[in-house]
């Protein structure tokens, strides 16, 4: 690796139409895509919430659906912009040479990273969106507090966009990327609080769902969708942020090592 | 033009002492390039020797280790995006949109020089008849057969009216037809006056279209000149070419007294000379041997420069 790689990003708004060319392809295919990435975190929270809700007592006061409300929206936004920055970016990188294609263009790599990050992180948004109105629709919650998980939903959709772009640099094919889920996303699920408390988890798995990334947007989003301010908001924003920041910068680096070499 | 010395001011893409390596391998060796207004220029060389990464240094998207490069006077790498805003990119491999149409193609590669979409649109009908692909526009790339595929590859190349065109390998993997008709396109860009620099190891396709020539082996330039300059100056004006399993005996009796140079490729010979008749003379009559007379060329050239072995 040499340290040109390294070098701070240099963004410009050229990554714009880059972000616009992945906008219209999407355009295209808009309504099976948004069927595929919704169904599922819906399914998920609709026949858990109602189908285990029934057998259990409240969870911290709150009727499990409400409780599970709160991870869904985190969940369904990460899952979409990993997927997204996974299999797709993957698809334009190295399969239909998008990328090369642009790089031959007067747009740099940089400008490219950034744009890919911020579509997963588009993309992502609608899904968490999408959870949002269900949880509106069925009155789970009407709390005008629920709106800071709008932007909530953004700065998930960088992070996981940004660490899906982290693999997809290291990548050399499709099938790495179930590495992927199971190291990375599955313990993501099962330990930051999704479907249950993370306090019912052993001290030592406690220790590492506190570091993880899902853990503080689900610690800001639950509250929120019970209508209370969440507690210490400014730290778990900060995590996030610092997140978002980081992980872009060395799926910059990554990316470089791979194409500009 | 050829064989014409350039001043500094009037090279449109200059390369001075160019090296690159990876880990052990010196990929670019030290290559001295200079390519001036309105000339068509092949880069030449087996697999492996080079090319594509002189054009990737020349579009700085890797650093040279040393080295000076210029493209349309801008110092590449530091203002390669400036320079890029100017040159056209064929690259080797199709990187199309399959997405989009043949239309939405061009518009959103045009996006990415910054063209207003419409400018681009002005400009796609008279990209369309280059490629040949008038009535096409609205076809999805799937569709496309690989001759079309390589000309809306090449329209795209020249959305943003570029003044220096690279094209890596145009006609690799194209049929005779679709190759011809690349060519063709190709002439015309040169009647207008662009300036090209294209990679290639199909020599008729260098003969056909390129003022001068670099032959390129093992990452070092190893000869330069026009075509004919590089024939007449690296090789015998003659060859006789000798099949069948008696070629190898015949070059054994005669090869040294009729031939300034002999190779061998399976049960082919290949004698270079000066005098192709005094050589036919001692061939006329062999009902066991078949043999073809023709005027060397820069396969020819390339051959004796590079060897006949493979470079896989």
């Amino acid at each position: 690796m040499r340290a040109k790689h390294f070098a701070p990003p240099r963004l410009t708004l050229r990554f714009l139409q880059v972000w616009r060319r992945n906008f219209l392809v999407w355009r295209k295919l808009a309504v099976t895509s948004i069927l595929g990435n919704l169904a599922d975190p819906m399914l998920y929270m609709l026949g858990l919430g109602y189908g285990l809700g029934g057998l259990l007592p409240q969870v911290n006061g709150t009727p499990y659906i409400t409780f599970l409300a709160g991870g869904t929206v985190c969940y369904s936004t990460m899952n979409s912009a990993t997927f997204e920055a996974l299999y797709s970016a993957f698809s334009r990188m190295h399969v239909q040479k998008t990328w090369e294609a642009i790089l031959n263009a007067p747009v740099d790599l940089d400008d490219i990273v950034l744009a890919e990050e911020v579509w997963a992180a588009s993309k992502s948004f609608l899904s968490g969106m999408a959870i949002l109105a269900i949880i509106w629709i069925l009155r789970l919650s009407h709390s005008p507090l629920m709106l800071w998980i709008v932007p909530l939903t953004v700065l998930i959709g960088l992070i996981f966009g940004a660490l899906g772009l982290m693999m997809t640099a290291l990548s050399p094919s499709y099938d790495f990327f179930l590495y992927y889920f199971t190291l990375v996303i599955t313990p993501m699920v099962l330990l930051c609080g999704v479907f249950f408390p993370a306090s019912q988890l052993p001290q030592a798995l406690q220790h590492v769902s506190a570091v993880l990334p899902l853990s503080h947007a689900i610690e800001l989003a639950r509250p929120l969708v019970n209508g209370r301010v969440p507690e210490r908001a400014a730290l778990h924003v900060c995590v996030l942020i610092a997140y978002a920041v980081v992980s872009f910068y060395i799926a910059l680096v990554l990316t470089r090592r791979r194409l500009l070499t | 033009m050829p064989g014409r010395a350039l001043s500094a001011s009037s090279a449109l893409l200059q390369l001075r002492g160019v090296r690159k390596s990876y880990g052990a391998q010196e990929v670019v060796a030290g290559i001295d390039l200079e390519i001036g207004s309105g000339e068509c220029f092949g880069l030449l060389g087996p697999n492996g020797a080079g090319k594509t990464t002189t054009l990737r240094l020349a579009l700085g998207l890797i650093d040279p280790d040393a080295g000076e490069i210029h493209v349309l006077g801008e110092p590449v790498p530091r203002r390669a995006r400036e320079a890029r805003l100017r040159v056209g990119v064929l690259p080797q491999q199709d990187s199309l949109d399959p997405d989009f149409t043949v239309r939405e193609n061009l518009l959103v590669y045009g996006r990415y020089f910054g063209l207003p979409t419409r400018t681009i649109a002005a400009r796609i009908p008279a990209l369309l008849e280059f490629a040949g692909l008038e009535g096409r526009a609205g076809a999805r790339i799937p569709s496309l057969s690989g001759g079309m595929k390589r000309r809306l590859s090449l329209a795209r190349a020249l959305i943003n009216d570029p003044q220096l065109i690279f094209l890596d390998e145009p006609t690799t993997g194209l049929d005779p037809q679709a190759r011809h008709l690349i060519w063709e396109r190709l002439k015309r860009l040169v009647v207008e006056g662009k300036t090209i620099l294209l990679t290639t190891h199909f020599m008729e396709e260098a003969e056909r279209l390129c003022h001068r020539v670099a032959v390129m082996d093992r990452g070092r330039i190893i000869a330069q000149g026009s075509p004919q300059e590089l024939i007449a100056h690296h090789i015998e004006p003659q060859v006789v070419e000798v099949y069948g399993e008696g070629a190898q005996a015949w070059t054994h009796r005669h090869s040294e007294a009729l031939c300034r140079r002999c190779e061998h490729a399976g049960e082919t010979a290949f004698c270079y000379t000066h005098d192709g008749e005094r050589v036919l003379a001692t061939l006329r009559g062999r009902d066991d041997l078949r043999y073809l007379q023709r005027r060397a060329n820069l396969e020819d050239v390339f051959l004796k420069l590079t060897g006949r072995d493979l470079r896989d």
